[in-house]
């Protein structure tokens, strides 16, 4: 596809994603008590639109990984947060 | 348009999706076993599990000329009590001869625990023992990295496992590479809010070929869509994929792959 190709088939839809997105961050502020790590992490990973190359989607995903390697000694649940707290965090 | 879907839970959905997945061209209709969103009380709540999609969901489904075919194992998500799996692995071996199961799946790991690692390494060796194909389910959100490369660790360290038998489900673009890098398929799934949206598949397609990739819906009991195969394949079309291109992806590729196991038969 061609560059206008491209944003005439998703440019409206990731505009919307995009307002959808600052207005989350918004909300954040106006919200009280405390954000947890998911918070920074977010604005970790969108610091990764703004780097030049085709590698966007792939950098955001490891911003929110895990990055340990060993397994862990017991499942401390069966859900997943979508970011990675830290090991201190992750209370296993 | 015609398309396999090769990774649905039909237990946990209605009849109707039958009718809307044969309307929209689907030929085959595949189930690996999986979590029921509840921990079950014992290895017999597994038996009728393995009943249920190995003889009655077949049935199912032919109502509406779908042929089922199933997959087999205690899911990632109940592998953390390894004695349990250990019973569940003891009675999967008196179903791999029924006329729909095409292997082990989907294995893997959830929490990348030690005890769900030991399970896994359980299910890929009865895979090897029988002889059987493997479909792996990889760990959502900030675990799936993890565990992908723990997965792959663990099918490497298995000389009996021959990486083209084994599918890796669930990739995404941080993964994608390093399964097809060691010799496996991969599937994407395609969820409204996690996993991978119809656009970022379609990349992945751009990117790294057609070669060795299926895409499935997964559909279960959570937010899902029975049809995000053929959906995708529309925004393909759109897109300017061919429709022999198209085919082979939503057709052809799973077609390949589960007919290394001789059950699999289409209609
Ligand atoms: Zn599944």
């Amino acid at each position: 596809m061609t560059k206008q190709q491209v944003l005439d088939l998703y440019f409206l839809d990731a505009r919307s994603k995009l307002i959808d997105l600052a207005a989350f961050l918004d909300r954040m502020e106006r919200a009280g008590g405390e954000a947890d790590f998911r918070h920074p992490a977010l604005l970790q990973a969108a610091a990764e639109l703004g780097r030049p190359g085709a590698g966007r989607a792939k950098n955001v995903l490891l911003v929110l990984s895990d990055p340990t390697t060993e397994p862990i000694p017991t499942a401390p649940g069966k859900g997943a947060s979508g970011a990675w707290p830290g090991e201190e965090l992750r209370g296993s | 348009m015609r398309y396999i879907e090769p990774h649905a839970h039909m237990v946990s959905r209605v009849t109707d999706d039958y009718v809307d997945m044969a309307a929209a061209g689907c030929a085959a209709v595949c189930e690996p076993a999986f979590w029921a969103g509840f921990d079950r009380s014992s290895p017999q709540g597994f038996y009728d599990y393995f009943c249920q999609i190995s003889d009655y969901e077949p049935k199912r489904a032919a109502k509406f000329g779908l042929p089922h075919f199933c997959w087999l194992c205690i899911n990632p998500k109940e592998a953390e009590d390894v004695n349990l799996a250990k019973e569940v692995v003891g009675l999967i071996p008196q179903f791999l001869d029924r006329p729909n199961v095409l292997g082990i799946g989907e294995i893997g790991l959830n929490k990348n625990s030690r005890n769900e690692l030991k399970v896994l390494e359980m299910h890929v060796d009865l895979a090897a023992r029988h002889n059987q194909l493997i479909l792996v389910h990889t760990p959502h959100l900030e675990d799936k990295l993890k565990g992908t490369r723990l997965t792959l660790d663990v099918l490497k360290a298995d000389a009996r496992i021959k990486p083209e038998r084994v599918i890796i489900d669930h990739v995404e673009e941080h993964t994608v590479k390093m399964v097809l890098d060691a010799g496996h398929w991969a599937g994407m799934t395609l969820y409204p809010e996690s996993k991978c949206s119809r656009p970022r598949a379609i990349d992945i397609l751009d990117v790294y070929g057609t070669e060795r990739l299926w895409m499935n819906s997964a559909c279960d009991w959570g937010v899902s869509i029975p049809l995000s195969v053929p959906y995708t394949a529309l925004e393909m079309r759109r897109r300017g994929w061919t429709e022999e291109a198209i085919d082979q992806v939503i057709y052809w590729n799973p077609a390949k792959f589960m007919s290394q196991c001789a059950k699999f038969r289409l209609a």
